[in-house]
């Protein structure tokens, strides 16, 4: 295996695990309601902008990310009782409509607290790479990888063996059996909306000193997991993570290989072609419309 | 003729009455110029509300077409000297046959896999224009000459307005025949069952086919005229960000209204000029305004309010 | 003579099937039953004859061509029709206009002329338009002619299922558990429609449950068990067949 195709595949996994990362977003939500939240990729740039602004601020490292981590939460819950709930029953476009309006109301938020520019947050351990066959890895792509393969062990153990996973679970499987079964669905959607902010937040701060942060950071990483959710069949947490995966490889290698002009095109491109011979995605299987 | 006072010719009057009656109301250029950009908007608004509204489906790419049309104007007319009504006419054509090939796979897709199958087709389109800088200027984007036609050179607010304007009532006026149709039921029937709309023999993909060609075809046109009136275009007009702001338009005035998506487009299109005043809150204010709209008046503003007024004077008479 | 053959047809949902080798015919002109426990395969079968289902297996034959391949729309323009068990009213429309869609085969369905409302497309509409309001009156719906499908009762749907498939023109109608959800003088009223519409030349074929219903119309009764045929005869015939009343009327005698 050559140096390069090492140094981009490195690139691509780190750029792809955080692609999962937002793309489980959209699927945990789109499990508990139906709804696909545009404002996921704003999770993302929440929390990074929060983090540095409080390291900026003075506040201990660990202690900055934790907030703004815990900030995101907050305000993926707030985003929930505030504009999803009241909007329950509402039409695909319309609540697509919702999410897209709080997008740009919580951009407009961070650019009025946060301001425009770009800001870089100090990488976790240092920036001396680790040279593996040739090709460099930075300490805070470890992080990255690490971190997300602890999230997805977490969550299968959170949906297969504590209550509340069960009861997610189970609201994707059957809204109203699930309802009648005495299951708090509106418990669910909170909770559905605080572990994608919580995901997104953790993406968020992850990948700041890779990307820098700035204002319009979520927009694309936002798309690109929808991307990736919708690759892997929507409302499939293993999918999302595969997806992810896929995009971020693809693009590393086009960069890479072919034309790093048209990398952001790689990920549409991708989808556009699965969507037309697999109209469920990669793992969706065909449904049978019931009449 | 008592065709005159059924809703729809009731309806086109009333819209011809406001679009010759607010040249006396229009203080300057300024006022114009928000005006030109409210009927250019309306007219892509009115070919995607058949998409969205009628015929159920769903957009969130239809600024690429947007600005191949525009796009087409421009290195036509600008970099091969074509007469710019041929220029607009080519981008048409190509937008038309682009649209009609890519829609057979697409709209195969339902809900949320449409949703990003077109936003993936603006993007990349975006994308293109953006990075095929030697065609297209690139991000810096590229000047269009003015449009000349006939002898003549649309030039100056007062003409752009009154060309706009036509194009405005010719585009609302043919989409309400189509509505009223069997074309126009066929649409709503797809969206109310396809099932059932195919089994009462409508063949769903060639009127879903169809309405996004018609759609994407209505959206060259209306960017070869905003190319022209502007002078000067950049891939933004392509960006997801106006996509979306164009669903937005129609779904706010109300999905399958016709003149809801007039009212849709004059509403974003003016809110933003308003809230300059609010200067940094400007999207804080706008997003927000989003979001409460939907929330509370679902249907959008012009079902809305009509629903409204139905029931005070039926209270009324009561 | 017949007007619909259905040989060896199978459909599998993955591993499990739904509908097994099944053979039958259907001769012009008659009101058919197919009757079966739930899960028998009965919404299937009319989902394959149909077209919204494609077969794993078989051929469906219809007035004499083969229609296994065509797509849904085809087959209605051969003179297929039919309601659904779980009611597809296009609720954004007006009761007449949906009415006007099953028209939508003998209206000018194409782009340009109604773009430009040519004058052609205007009277046929008008024509048709009158002839919808008609079908509606027929059915029993003339105080909903000018209603909203989405402001109308469940009975009133039911009904304007009906005459959209009729509107259609159809040479067979098939209708999916039409009794389902209607009161006993509502039945009745059913019933008699149902002879009135096989008296005017179309055959009909009825997926039921009310028994009442199936003995009183059908001249002829298919029973389905697990997506096979266990029985096919005149109602006599089924009512003293040792299997049928073995395998559905023993254990579901509440039918009777």
């Amino acid at each position: 295996m050559s140096a390069d195709f090492l140094q981009f595949l490195f690139s691509g996994i780190t750029q792809g695990a955080c692609y999962a990362l937002v793309g489980l977003g959209f699927s945990i939500i789109y499990n508990a309601s139906q709804v696909i939240n545009f404002a996921q990729g704003e999770f993302v740039m929440i929390a990074g902008m929060a983090a540095v602004a409080l390291i900026d601020a003075g506040a201990p490292f660990v202690l900055a990310l934790a907030a703004g981590v815990a900030l995101t939460v907050v305000v993926g819950v707030a985003l929930e009782k505030f504009a999803i709930e009241p909007a329950r029953n509402a039409s695909v476009v319309t609540l697509i409509i919702i999410t897209i309006g709080a997008s740009i109301f919580l951009r407009g938020a961070a650019e009025l607290l946060g301001g425009r520019g770009f800001r870089s947050m100090p990488a976790f351990s240092g920036n001396e790479p680790i040279v593996i066959g040739g090709a460099a890895l930075l300490p805070q792509s470890l992080w990255v990888l690490g971190v997300t393969v602890v999230i997805i062990f977490a969550l299968g153990r959170f949906f297969n063996s504590t209550m509340h996973g069960k009861a997610m679970l189970a609201t994707a499987y059957n809204p109203v059996m699930a309802q009648l079964m005495g299951i708090n669905t509106r418990l669910v959607l909170s909770l559905s909306f605080a572990l994608a902010a919580l995901l997104g937040g953790i993406a968020g701060v992850l990948i700041a000193p890779l990307s820098l942060t700035y204002s319009t950071v979520g927009v694309m990483l936002g798309l690109k997991g929808f991307c990736a959710a919708i690759l892997g069949g929507l409302g499939k947490p293993m999918g999302a993570i595969a997806g992810g995966l896929l995009v971020g490889v693809s693009e590393a290698m086009t960069a890479g290989y072919l034309s790093s002009a048209y990398k952001d095109a790689v990920a549409f491109v991708i989808i556009l072609v699965v969507l037309v011979v697999l109209p469920g995605g990669l793992f969706g299987g065909r449904s049978v419309e019931r009449v | 003729m008592a065709s005159l006072w059924q809703p729809r010719t009731g309806g086109l009057l009333a819209l011809a009455g406001v679009v010759a009656g607010l040249p006396l109301i229009l203080p300057n250029a300024f006022y114009y110029d928000v005006a030109i950009l409210v009927g250019i908007n309306a007219t892509v608004c009115v070919g995607l509300n058949l998409l969205i509204g009628y015929a159920g489906q769903i957009s969130l790419g239809h600024a690429g077409f947007f600005a191949l049309g525009a796009y087409a104007s421009a290195i036509l007319t600008g970099d091969h000297g074509w007469p710019p009504l041929a220029a607009l006419a080519a981008g048409a054509v190509g937008v038309g046959v682009l649209s009609f090939v890519l829609a057979q796979p697409i709209l195969k897709l339902k809900g949320h896999y449409l949703a990003m199958g077109t936003l993936g087709l603006g993007i990349i389109i975006s994308i293109v224009l953006n990075q095929e800088a030697g065609l297209t200027g690139g991000p810096d984007g590229m000047p269009v000459p003015s449009l000349r036609a006939l002898g003549h050179t649309v030039a100056g607010e007062h003409a752009w307005y009154a060309l706009v304007g036509l194009v405005l009532i010719v585009s609302v006026w043919l989409t309400l025949n189509l509505i009223d149709s069997p074309v126009g039921r066929a649409l709503q029937a797809v969206h109310g069952s396809e099932s059932a709309a195919a089994l009462t023999g409508v063949d769903v993909i060639r009127y879903k086919v169809l309405v996004f060609v018609v759609s994407a075809v209505l959206a060259s046109l209306a960017g070869s005229l905003f190319a022209h009136y502007a002078g000067f275009i950049t891939p933004a007009e392509a960006s997801f960000a106006r996509s979306i702001e164009l669903v937005t338009m129609v779904v706010l005035g109300g999905m399958a209204s016709t003149f809801g998506a007039v009212v849709g487009a004059a509403v974003l299109t003016i809110l933003p000029q308003a809230l300059t005043a609010f200067q940094d809150f400007k999207m804080l204010v706008f997003g927000a305004v989003l979001m409460g709209t939907m929330i509370f008046l679902r249907k959008g503003l012009v079902p809305t309010l009509a629903g409204l007024i139905r029931n005070r004077m039926r209270s009324g008479r009561a | 003579m017949t007007l619909l053959r259905v040989e060896h047809l199978s459909k599998s949902f993955g591993p499990s099937s739904a509908i097994e080798n099944l053979s039958f015919a259907i001769s012009p002109g008659t009101i058919h039953s197919i009757i079966g426990p739930n899960g028998a395969g009965k919404t299937t079968l009319f989902n394959l004859i149909s077209g919204l289902y494609r077969p794993t297996s078989g051929t469906i034959w219809f007035d004499d061509a083969d229609i296994t391949a065509l797509p849904p729309h085809r087959r209605a323009r051969c003179g297929l029709s039919r309601t659904f068990q779980n009611l597809q009213v296009f609720l954004n429309l007006s009761a007449l206009d949906n009415v006007m869609v099953g028209y939508h085969l003998a209206c000018d369905g194409r782009f340009l002329p109604s773009l430009l409302r040519l004058p052609s497309v205007v009277r046929r509409d008008r024509d048709y338009r009158e002839q919808a309001v008609a079908l509606m009156r027929f059915v029993g719906l003339e105080a909903f002619v000018d209603a909203a499908a989405d402001a109308m009762p469940y009975g009133a749907l039911k009904r304007l299922e009906l005459a959209r498939a009729l509107a259609v023109q159809p040479k067979m109608l098939l209708l999916d558990e039409p009794a389902a959800g209607l009161n006993p003088k509502e039945t009745a009223e059913l019933d008699f429609l149902i002879q009135q519409i096989a008296a005017q030349g179309i055959t009909v074929v009825l997926v039921e449950h009310d028994m009442r219903l199936v003995w009183s119309v059908s001249n002829h009764i298919l029973v389905l068990d697990h997506g096979r045929k266990l029985a096919e005869g005149t109602g006599w015939e089924i009512r003293h067949n040792e299997d049928v009343v073995a395998a559905y009327l023993g254990e579901g005698g509440r039918h009777r």
